[in-house]
């Protein structure tokens, strides 16, 4: 299909405030009256608060304190399970949580305020990893430290292992990574007279914090008003976080009557906002003497921190990715978050994708070295296929082009000759180098029923100015959300892309088109936007307005008549499920995604033999994402993401002392910089998705998927050595090149693929 | 830190073509006089310990991590920030270059990340990528893996990418 506005790149909406220093962030917002809010945590890991007391020196009076006694609605940030508290009540389960909020009109007397209220705690044992969790020597959540579990299931696994000529196991390790959006986590909260009450700030999901809101205050929702400031960054980070401290600066704000701000600086952020679960996920594999995978039992456990928040969807994510984009005859897959006294991780790009495909694809490299296979051939036998099921069951009605962006793949890294040739460079070098390849798959929105419960409502207005404006919740912090709903609703009504504008995303004025999370903007936000700009062109056509031929012009003209006939021209248009789309939440199958984006990279690096330290020399990321909307926002989702991910795997360590982060700072949690990442070649497949708006899929989680394990294994084929936890840094590398060789323990790997063998 | 210790003291200096006198206190950062005092909020606040480049201006035609200014020094200085690099009804060149590009994504490392694109091309008005890699090494972004940044930086330099 030919399109004029859609596929072309078109300046981003608000780039030029951005460009300018004109986009108001919520750090640049003030209102008269104003005062600032801070937090006070706890120091401990675990325990009862038995004493609080204001210390010497500080005008106490000039402060507006809250505690949890002031909370005139139910002390809970209402999310899924709503076990986590607005503000600890008697006891703490984590370093960092909140326990009392101060306010005062002078910003720079808050740090020693919060630094002269003394607790004492009277210390309980306490958890900090998955494994000190699962042993439940000490139950610090529910009855067995358990947030969610679950068990998906296809074939008959136990049946298979007697069939296999190889039989293939692993473990592998991911670290909690830190989202490091570069403006940290903001609000303004304003309570009226009226029993009304505002919140502008930085983040993802007004409704989430809006229903979180309600909760805590008691008031009636139609009196919250929650506005979007624009947002410097969020990668999950600002899904569910915002809501608690809203709560606190709507807290203060009640009580004290003025308007409060309350911005975290980098080191509070860091330390007690969310981050990406920690995970473990074990592998047995079987696999036939041709290289056929026969099947998969798969352990896939994550650390879902003190409270359950999102534990349970990130843990839902992450199982159904767990088997990758292959053809499994039969799989079991079995999960489990568990709670841990460590702040709440939370969501992160990829939302537990990342962890299991980490996994899966480091676990594919090393099946492929057991039994003596190349690792892109291995890869091409297994393939999912059109017309083949996933883990869930799902039969893939699409095309699916693996095949071909593989061999794209190779040809563009010249795998083949620089695999050869390395392999011989190697043995004669300190500078080892190696390429290793990543397929994978992320699916694009909510999980299985999850879509039909958010019931998506979206719509279009004429506005007094001549143009066209969306309506959504559904918000911008860089992906470019603004620009390609635009786009979408122009395209739609052949309008030019400057016709259209969208509105600040506003509770009281925006319908709820739900979070702005799970790569569901473009797919299913931007198939609503459509339907409810035809639906809108319906109207107008069925008033007499409108002429069905009727062009741009004819088209806006018409929008006028229309309201000075009537007053307004507004269209909604809510959620519809795409065709044959089944899910069953009891045995885990069916449907899991109404389509998935897929891709395959490869990165190329040289490990350095004298520091142990990685450069990644090139990176080739292809992927099918439907149709492109954007080019150039496509390309710096992809590129961005995989930035982001090399920074997972090579870079970012949050090292933990008793559950709380000690390096939380910029200058000891490293992210990639200018310098340190290599030329990252984006290439796009496109196969249009019937039930998208014009053909688009989800894109934006997609590219966190696979550079950890594409790099890992490059590794693995430098050094000849495995390794099966990320982050992978050079005193890793150094400890895995330099363990003692006498004697090496046979690798579990190779003894069971004996024993298969036999 | 309780600047209510010290007193204000009068700091002159000039901003974007324009001169102001502020009354301050010595220690207090640049950049908190900069979106405080005259309501110049396009320098921003990422991390407080010149890490991460976004509260970047120009300070006498260096590069600084406003931050980390007390604003004694800059008494008679010259500072130019993001607000006085657009013209009245265009943008520079640089700011073009970053929306065609797409070097901007969320926006708030953006002010931080031209401005120090101001101060490299005047430095290597033709910089090769590996010149444009370190002079935006100081300025971290999180959103786009620099790629399209440096596209943006070269297209400002008048060479095609």
């Amino acid at each position: 299909m030919q399109t004029r506005v859609v596929g072309a790149p078109v300046p981003r909406k608000e780039g030029v405030a951005k460009l300018t220093g004109q986009a108001r962030y919520i750090d640049d917002l003030s209102l008269p009256g104003m005062i600032f809010g801070a937090t006070v945590r706890s120091s401990i890991a675990r325990g009862a608060i038995e004493e609080v007391r204001f210390g010497e020196g500080i005008p106490w009076h000039e402060f507006t304190i809250v505690t949890a006694k002031d909370i005139p609605g139910r002390n809970v940030v209402a999310l899924i399970l709503n076990d986590q508290p607005c503000l600890a009540d008697g006891f703490v389960n984590h370093p960092e949580e909140p326990i009392l909020l101060l306010a005062h009109p002078d910003r720079h007397v808050l740090a020693s305020a919060v630094a002269a209220v003394k607790i004492t705690y009277k210390a309980s044992p306490s958890v900090h990893t998955i494994e000190e969790s699962e042993r439940r020597d000490v139950i610090i959540w529910g009855e067995d430290n358990i947030f969610k579990s679950f068990r998906m299931e296809k074939g008959d696994v136990d049946q298979a292992w007697k069939d296999a000529a190889w039989i293939v196991e692993g473990e592998y390790h991911t670290g909690a990574q830190e989202q490091l959006y570069i403006e940290p986590n903001g609000v303004i909260a304003q309570a009226g007279l009226d029993g009304s009450l505002t919140v502008w700030g930085s983040m993802q999901c007004p409704f989430y914090m809006h229903k979180a809101l309600v909760a805590i205050t008691g008031l009636p929702p139609e009196n919250v008003r929650v506005i979007q400031s624009e947002t410097g960054g969020a990668f999950g980070g600002k899904e569910e976080y915002p809501s608690i401290l809203a709560g606190h600066a709507a807290l203060l704000a009640m009580k004290s009557g003025r308007p409060v701000k309350m911005i975290y600086d980098r080191m509070e952020d860091m330390a007690a906002t969310t981050k990406r679960h920690p995970s473990r996920t074990r592998h047995r594999t079987a696999v036939s003497a041709d290289g056929k995978l026969l099947a998969a039992e798969i352990e896939f456990v994550t650390d879902g921190g003190a409270y359950a928040t999102l534990s349970s969807t990130v843990l839902s994510r992450g199982t159904i990715h767990a088997g990758g984009p292959y053809n499994w005859p039969n799989i079991r897959v079995t999960s489990k978050s568990y709670a841990t006294n460590t702040p709440p991780h939370g969501a992160f790009r990829g939302f537990g994708a990342p962890q299991s495909l980490f996994a899966m694809e480091r676990h594919m490299d090393v099946v492929a070295k057991t039994i003596g296979m190349a690792p892109d051939e291995f890869r091409r036998r297994n393939l999912l296929r059109q017309g083949m099921s996933t883990a869930t069951n799902q039969v893939i009605r699409d095309p699916i082009v693996m095949d071909k962006m593989l061999e794209r793949a190779l040809e563009l890294t010249d795998y083949h000759a620089k695999t050869s040739r390395f392999a011989e460079q190697n043995t004669k070098s300190s500078q080892k180098k190696g390429l290793g390849i990543a397929a994978f798959l992320h699916g694009s929105g909510f999980t299985g029923s999850g879509e039909r419960y958010l019931n998506s409502l979206v719509g279009v207005e004429a506005t007094a100015t001549g143009g066209l404006r969306v309506l959504v919740s559904s918000t911008e912090f860089g992906q470019g959300t603004n620009t390609i709903l635009c786009q979408i609703a122009a395209e739609t009504l052949g309008l030019e892309y400057e016709d259209v504008c969208i509105a600040q995303v506003d509770t009281s004025t925006c319908p709820n088109s739900g979070p702005t999370v799970a790569s569901r903007t473009a797919m299913i936000i931007g198939k609503i936007v459509q339907t409810a700009a035809l639906q809108m062109k319906q109207t107008l056509i069925e008033s007499g307005l409108l002429q069905p031929t009727g062009g741009r012009a004819e088209f806006l003209a018409a929008c006028q008549a229309y309201r000075k006939q009537f007053g307004e021209l507004k269209s909604y248009s809510r959620y519809e499920a795409a065709p044959n789309i089944f899910w069953n939440d009891e045995t885990y199958s069916g449907e899991a995604y109404p389509a998935y984006a897929w891709a395959v990279y490869v990165a190329e690096v040289t490990v350095d033999t004298l520091t142990y330290s990685v450069t990644l020399d090139d990176f080739v990321a292809l992927q099918e994402i439907g149709k492109v909307l954007h080019p150039v926002l496509a390309g710096g989702q992809i590129e961005g993401g995989v930035a982001q991910a090399i920074g997972y795997a090579l870079y970012e360590k949050v090292i933990w002392k008793d559950g709380r982060m000690i390096n939380n700072q910029m200058t000891n949690y490293i992210m990639p910089t200018a310098v340190d990442l290599p030329p990252i070649r984006v290439y796009f497949e496109e196969v249009p998705y019937q039930y998208g708006p014009y053909g688009a899929k989800g894109i934006g989680e997609l590219p966190m998927d696979g550079p950890a394990p594409a790099i890992l294994n490059a590794v693995a084929q430098a050094t000849g050595v495995e390794f099966h936890s990320i982050p992978l840094l050079p005193e890793d590398i150094f400890r895995g090149l330099t363990a003692q060789p006498e004697r090496p323990p046979e690798p579990l790997e190779v003894a069971l693929a004996a024993k298969g063998s036999q | 830190m309780n600047t209510n210790m010290a007193s204000r003291q009068e700091v002159s200096f000039t901003v974007n073509g324009e001169p102001h006198t502020v009354s301050v206190f010595p220690m207090e950062r640049l950049l908190d006089v900069l979106r405080n005092e005259l309501g110049l909020t396009g320098a921003k606040e990422g991390c407080g310990e010149g890490e991460c480049g976004s509260c970047s201006v120009l300070m006498n035609g260096e590069l600084v991590n406003s931050c980390l200014v007390p604003v004694l020094q800059a008494q008679g200085a010259t500072l130019c920030t993001i607000e006085g690099l657009a013209g009245e009804n265009s943008l520079h060149p640089i700011q073009q270059a970053f929306l065609k590009c797409g070097g901007a994504q969320c926006g708030i490392c953006t002010p931080g990340m031209v401005m120090a694109t101001v101060q490299l091309l005047r430095r290597h008005p033709s910089p090769t990528l590996e010149q444009v890699r370190e002079g935006l090494g100081g300025n971290l972004c999180r959103c786009t893996g620099y790629s399209r940044i440096f596209n943006a930086v070269l297209e400002a330099a008048g060479q095609q990418t």
